[in-house]
């Protein structure tokens, strides 16, 4: 019988059995749930066993506006990342020192995150790694002290899920359309347990960037790692990266990575088909990533639900986002914009969202926000002009960090206020306190920053629906 | 780790799906470096109104779960973020236990590692044990994780399944870093096998 990818790069890094030992060829490390973890190691007199194979970065809590941390609780975590790193060895890429960024930005764009290797990180959103074949897993702290003390991770073997995208990407519709399609039609939980391998034509026609966004929400599907069998887009991708191998390493690199296939005959322990060609611009209406309709629908109505508990958590969570049933989504006004997070704060995402916002205002009673993913994003972009594009329009241009995603920074809604977000949770309070968001992709994003409410956007950007 | 063998305690019931990791505990408050405090933060904005006064309609508000050392949940409990802060919250709360049709992956997983037991029942008997606490007004519960026995309210013994290695793990307490440093041995041997494929030490710049 064939072999799945998962399969091909579970086996190859199976330290022992009984329980399986799996070997963690990178772990990225941010301030938020490390620092239990180091002082583990202090209190037990244990080191980092490979500190070359670790990479630490600051996103979760910096603030994005330039200025210095005033949040006292805040200074206090980044420091202690920048203590442990300097007393355990661990190469740390800090807040100003031009490569930091969000941690599952930097991975793929220093050329850490390659074709075949196990990636970990405290963090759900590992899962993005997985675009270029990676297999990448979220843990948490104790498993982030395990992994420092051991490069291991004792873990159950996962399931394996296969959902394959059938039919050809619309005009206009986007990968996080793809993605929030997809979670909207198997639901929050459809994935639990399961490595989840994206395919069809769609993916294959993605970018690299595309494929991230996808990948990086699988958890939000319940899936426990994502991933992209690598093809030419994944090389290319690599080629010439920091990190990246080079002259007759970057050869032998592609000759494995070429191996690293799903077999025709391979089966999966699942199988979801979610028909593209069927979707809309999609916008979130609820409390959970699931909670997601086409820009064209309306705001359900939880007598529409049967099941009693299902019922009430729809009235709850339109209780929670101040939605009436049945209200058109193109009637739903927003407070604020935010463009960025570790869905969607690549350089091909904001060239999505500038070409929606080029020669437009933002709408006078929106506040809108773009954060690139890295500095080596916001660079690029500057380079490209996109920060003007965007600042003419009257929006903010941030350095980098996860920003609004989360709300750990200064960067919040206030209670009430309404936010068309292009990161991957639209849980209660998650933006901030009595915020309410709703998910959407950059283009969308930047054309309810314009219009002031949802907007399809292909009517902004020519050809029709 | 601390270890976990049996309890007999009252139960608080959360029957709600998809609770997730930012409702058990919020973001701002894992700013923290250490590893306690959390407690008093477990589910802060469904459990107080912006004063601080508890709200009344909140499930673990209710008199009768007072003292509740297990947790009946809804399915796919602790979904989302991969903060380990939300076990170690609900463990110093006072749950030894949270007992759900399913859970978040990541969430499981971390319940494990700091002593939180999750107990995963097939959605019926859970919903039968949440109706006969509730015909209680809230009731004690026997939770065995030797015998993997769960005793309901009205005295009726319900079998779990429950992963052996894990199950040992927890009955010890066992530090699982220090088992897997014994199989040093091992990890060595895997690493001089397969070459080093990434060095991020060469990337450094700070």
């Amino acid at each position: 019988m064939g072999e799945t990818l998962f399969d091909r790069v579970w086996a190859s890094h199976v330290v022992a059995e009984n329980p399986t030992l799996l070997y963690i060829e990178l772990h990225l490390v941010h301030e938020v749930t490390s620092p239990q973890a180091f002082e583990g190691l202090r209190l037990a007199g244990r080191r980092v066993r490979r500190p070359d194979l670790t990479l630490a970065t600051m996103d979760h809590a910096v603030p994005t506006d330039g200025g210095p941390i005033t949040d006292p609780m805040a200074k206090e975590q980044l420091d202690a990342l920048r203590r442990n790193c300097e007393e355990f060895g661990v190469p740390l890429f800090a807040t100003g020192s031009g490569h930091e960024g969000i941690v599952h930005v930097i991975g793929p764009e220093l050329g850490l995150t390659r074709p075949g290797i196990t990636i970990v990180c405290g963090d759900s959103h590992t899962s993005t790694h997985g675009a270029l074949g990676a297999l990448a897993f979220g843990i948490g702290t104790s498993e982030v002290e395990h992994v420092l003390a051991t490069q291991t991770l004792v873990l159950p073997r996962p399931k394996s899920m296969r959902i394959r995208f059938v039919g050809d990407l619309p005009f206009g519709l986007t990968p996080k359309d793809v993605i929030l399609g997809a979670i909207a039609q198997m639901g929050v939980a459809g994935a639990k347990g399961h490595v989840v391998e994206y395919s069809g034509a769609a993916i294959r026609a993605m970018s690299m960037e595309g494929r991230m966004t996808v990948c990086n929400m699988t958890v939000e599907g319940g899936g426990r790692a994502g991933y992209v069998c690598p093809d030419d887009t994944t090389f290319a991708y690599l080629e010439g990266r920091a990190s990246s191998p080079t002259g007759a390493e970057w050869e032998r690199a592609l000759d494995e990575w070429r191996a690293l296939v799903t077999d025709d005959d391979a089966t999966f322990d699942r199988e979801v088909v979610v028909d593209v060609e069927r979707l809309r611009p999609q916008v979130s209406w609820g409390t959970n990533p699931g909670m997601t309709t086409s820009v064209d629908g309306r705001v359900p109505d939880p007598s529409e639900f049967s099941e009693p508990s299902e019922r009430a958590t729809v009235e709850r969570a339109l209780e929670y986002m101040a939605l009436e049933p049945g209200t058109p989504i193109e009637e739903i006004r927003v407070d604020r914009v935010f463009i960025g997070s570790c869905t969607n704060s690549r350089i091909e995402d904001l060239r999505a969202a500038a070409s929606v916002v080029r020669g437009r205002r933002v709408h006078p009673k929106v506040r809108a926000l773009v954060v690139p993913g890295s500095a080596i994003v916001k660079a690029q972009a500057e380079a490209e002009g996109l920060d003007r594009v965007f600042t003419e329009a009257g929006f903010e241009w941030r350095h980098a960090g996860c920003s609004m995603c989360l709300g750990m920074n200064p960067d919040v809604l206030a209670p009430g206020e309404r936010c068309a977000s292009t990161s991957n949770r639209n849980f209660e309070g998650r933006q901030g306190r009595g915020g309410r968001t709703h998910l959407v992709s950059p283009e969308m994003a930047a054309a309810a920053a314009i219009e002031g409410r949802f907007v399809d956007v292909r009517e902004l950007i020519g050809a029709g629906a | 780790m601390r270890a976990f063998r049996r309890t007999t305690a009252r139960v608080a019931v959360l029957d709600r799906p998809n609770v997730d990791t930012d409702q058990i505990i919020a973001k701002q408050f894992l700013k923290s470096i250490a590893r306690t405090g959390f407690g008093q933060y477990l589910f802060l904005d469904w459990r107080v109104d912006e004063n601080g006064n508890p709200r009344p309609d909140f499930e673990l508000n209710n008199p009768a779960y007072a003292d509740a050392k297990i947790l009946l949940a809804g399915p796919n409990f602790g979904c989302g973020s991969s903060r380990e802060h939300a076990p170690w919250a609900l463990l110093e709360y006072g749950f030894d236990v949270v007992v759900a049709p399913s859970f978040g992956d990541i969430f499981k997983m971390n319940s494990t590692k700091c002593g939180l037991v999750p107990i995963e029942l097939p959605a019926e008997q859970v919903r039968k044990l949440i109706d006969e606490v509730d015909a209680q007004n809230g009731s004690e519960v026997t939770v065995d994780l030797e015998t993997k026995t769960i005793v309901s309210p009205n005295g009726e013994t319900i079998p779990f399944e429950f992963d052996d290695f894990i199950r040992e793990e927890l009955l010890e307490g066992r530090d699982e870093i220090g088992r897997t440093l014994m199989q040093e041995g091992a990890i060595s041997a895997f690493e001089a096998a397969h070459p080093v494929r990434i060095d991020t030490a060469a990337l450094a710049v700070s």
